[in-house]
């Protein structure tokens, strides 16, 4: 059996008194796809954010490679931060920086290699997302998926074994996205690397997905969880039922 | 992981990352008689080892034997990436080619300039005209930030100036016997030209950065974008409100940095001292109406000075965060620089007419 890489357990997030979710648990394997999605205000966002380390759980426990990243501290949160990568929907990347510049950034801070060496393996990592010949570009001068990619490459850096993204998709039209979707599955077979991926895009969910989970605002937990064919041919929830054939949902 | 010296062999461990490969990446830029790696042993290898085993296949210095079929295979993908890094376009220009560059951005700034002047012209006089096109609302947020809550910097800095200069003008003025001179030199120096200036520049710091960073973001996050597709001039929406609490706020922030900067003097020779009606009195004979209005003057024009390049530089802002850092930088120094050469404008002006 695969060992999860990703245990969540009871977890209990919330933004003050505003509770968002309630005893969520669940695992994501090791080398899996892992999709989370719902509706709009539903927690996703709130869910990757306690899964990388930005909010705290009120409840519960998030454990990454056995390691819990909010208990951790000093080098045992660093160790813990760099078996992931996050990208962000915007991409987020450092306008200041080239492509290549902002690939080099975590190994500048984190290894002891030299400067041919950081560069070397910035181009490796662009070349893998397809931007080698874009390395000495700013991200202003690059598309929009093209700086989505940089992002992945910048994620990848220090060859994390997880990598989260939001909404990878967003803004994106359906040819760079199904080109996006691919790459995401060319890096989990080829370098197993694991992805926790927040979308609402069935064309890529369908794609990209080994497993789903829903979230329910109401429920403020999740709704389903299974492979997203399953979800759509099986699964007699009115709203699961909805989402997954782009229905209007009953109130 | 070993070197033998005598050999030239590099004997690989069961890892290669980036913590090990830092080492052999020394042996591979130096001059070491590396001729042999053996990664018989080599099990696991991350970004950084492959970078390593590419180079070495690519600069052929030596030969790398029992390389695993799992490696093999990662490295595959990089077997068409070129040697060298692709250069971005337009960066690796000549001197001239780069003279001409700068110049033809010198000339579009300008141009820049110009436009911005004359469509905040025809803008303003519009909402001269019609007062319904001035968000007014807006306005006087604006106004109350950049002057109620400068009152405290604005004043403290003039207070102290004040005290300042009263401290180094009355030991020498005290030596010829003048010392309530010092009333004449703290009041003249503070309301024809430093108290204006002072003010100026705290604004400068204050709002017109705010201004352009304010500006600039909205331009970063399409904002600005959206206004021109609602149909909304920005230079109606952000300018003139802006340009316009700048033109009310200075000189009223002025008076207020005069009034205490001759404070600032006036608590310093009462220490010395000279009782308060002494020095009103030499004040009022010191100073004239057209010292105050020679201030006032300046202080109007500094304030639409201030808040104009602020807006302008945040209109110019480029992409990114950076270029909200750089618009910023640029409305101040450029505020601070304009200032002072209206100044010197002002200064020339007064002395051929008298004044």
């Amino acid at each position: 059996m695969v060992k999860p890489i990703i245990e969540v357990r009871d977890l209990t997030a919330a933004y003050g008194e505003l509770v968002i979710l309630e005893n969520v648990s669940f695992d994501v394997l090791r080398g899996e796809v892992f999709v989370i999605l719902g509706g709009s205000g539903c927690g996703k966002s709130t869910l990757m954010k306690g899964l990388i380390g930005l909010l705290p759980p009120t409840h519960g426990r998030i454990l990454i490679d056995g390691g819990d990243i909010h208990a951790a501290s000093g080098a045992e949160r660093a160790a813990l931060l760099k078996k992931f990568g996050v990208t962000y929907q915007s991409g987020a990347l450092f306008g200041s920086l080239t492509l290549e510049e902002n690939v080099m950034l975590a190994m500048e801070e984190f290894t002891r290699l030299p400067f041919e060496a950081r560069r070397l393996v910035a181009r490796m990592k662009l070349s893998l997302v397809g931007l080698e010949r874009f390395s000495g570009h700013f991200p202003s001068e690059v598309s929009g998926g093209m700086q989505k990619r940089a992002a992945i490459a910048r994620a990848m850096a220090l060859d994390p074994e997880v990598l989260f993204l939001d909404e990878p998709s967003a803004g994106l039209d359906p040819v760079t996205s199904a080109g996006l979707d691919e790459l995401i599955r060319s890096l989990n077979k080829n370098l197993g690397v694991t992805f926790v991926i927040v979308s609402h895009e069935l064309a890529s969910i369908y794609a990209v997905a080994d497993r789903v989970i829903m979230l329910d605002q109401n429920k403020k937990g999740i709704l389903a969880e299974g492979a997203p064919a399953d979800l759509r041919d099986h699964n007699t929830d009115p709203f699961v039922h909805a989402f997954f054939h782009r229905e209007v949902a009953e109130a | 992981m070993d070197f033998d010296q005598k050999t030239g062999c590099l004997k690989l461990g069961e890892t290669l990352d980036a913590a090990e490969v830092a080492k052999p990446w020394d042996l591979l830029s130096g001059d070491a008689p590396l001729r042999q790696v053996d990664a018989t042993a080599l099990k696991t290898c991350d970004g950084a080892g492959l970078a390593f085993l590419w180079s070495l296949r690519k600069e052929k210095r030596a030969v790398i034997e029992g390389l695993g079929p799992g490696i093999v295979a990662r490295l595959k993908p990089f077997e068409q990436l070129p040697d060298k890094a692709a250069e971005a376009p337009g960066r690796d220009e000549s001197f001239l080619v780069h003279i001409g560059h700068a110049t033809s951005r010198i000339l579009a700034d300008a141009r820049c300039h110009i436009a911005f002047i004359g469509d905040f012209t025809v803008t303003a006089l519009a909402c001269v005209a019609n007062p319904r096109l001035v968000r007014w609302t807006d306005m006087w947020m604006i106004a109350q930030r950049a002057g109620v809550n400068a009152l405290v910097v604005a004043g403290m800095v003039s207070f102290l100036t004040g005290m300042i200069m009263a401290f180094q003008s009355a030991v020498p003025l005290r030596q010829f016997g003048v010392d309530i001179f010092v009333v004449n030199l703290v009041a003249l120096a503070l309301l024809r030209e430093l108290g204006p200036i002072m003010t100026a520049v705290v604004l400068a710091g204050r709002s017109g950065s705010a201004f352009a960073a304010e500006i600039g973001t909205m331009k970063v996050n399409e904002e600005i974008d959206a206004l021109v597709t609602m149909g909304i001039e920005p230079m109606r929406f952000l300018v003139v409100p802006r340009v316009m609490a700048g033109f009310l706020v200075t000189p009223v922030l002025t008076i207020y940095a005069n009034a205490l900067g001759v404070a600032g003097g006036f608590v310093v020779m009462m220490t010395q001292g000279f009782p308060f009606m002494a020095l009103w009195n030499q004040l009022v004979g010191a100073v004239g109406v057209s010292d105050v209005l020679t201030g006032l003057i300046k202080s109007l024009v500094f304030g639409v000075l201030i808040a104009g390049v602020g807006c302008l530089s945040g209109l110019q802002t480029g992409n990114g965060a950076s270029a909200v850092g750089l618009s910023t930088t640029r409305a101040v120094v450029s505020s601070i620089f304009l200032i002072v050469v209206v100044d010197a404008v002002f200064a020339a002006i007064f002395y051929v007419f008298q004044w």
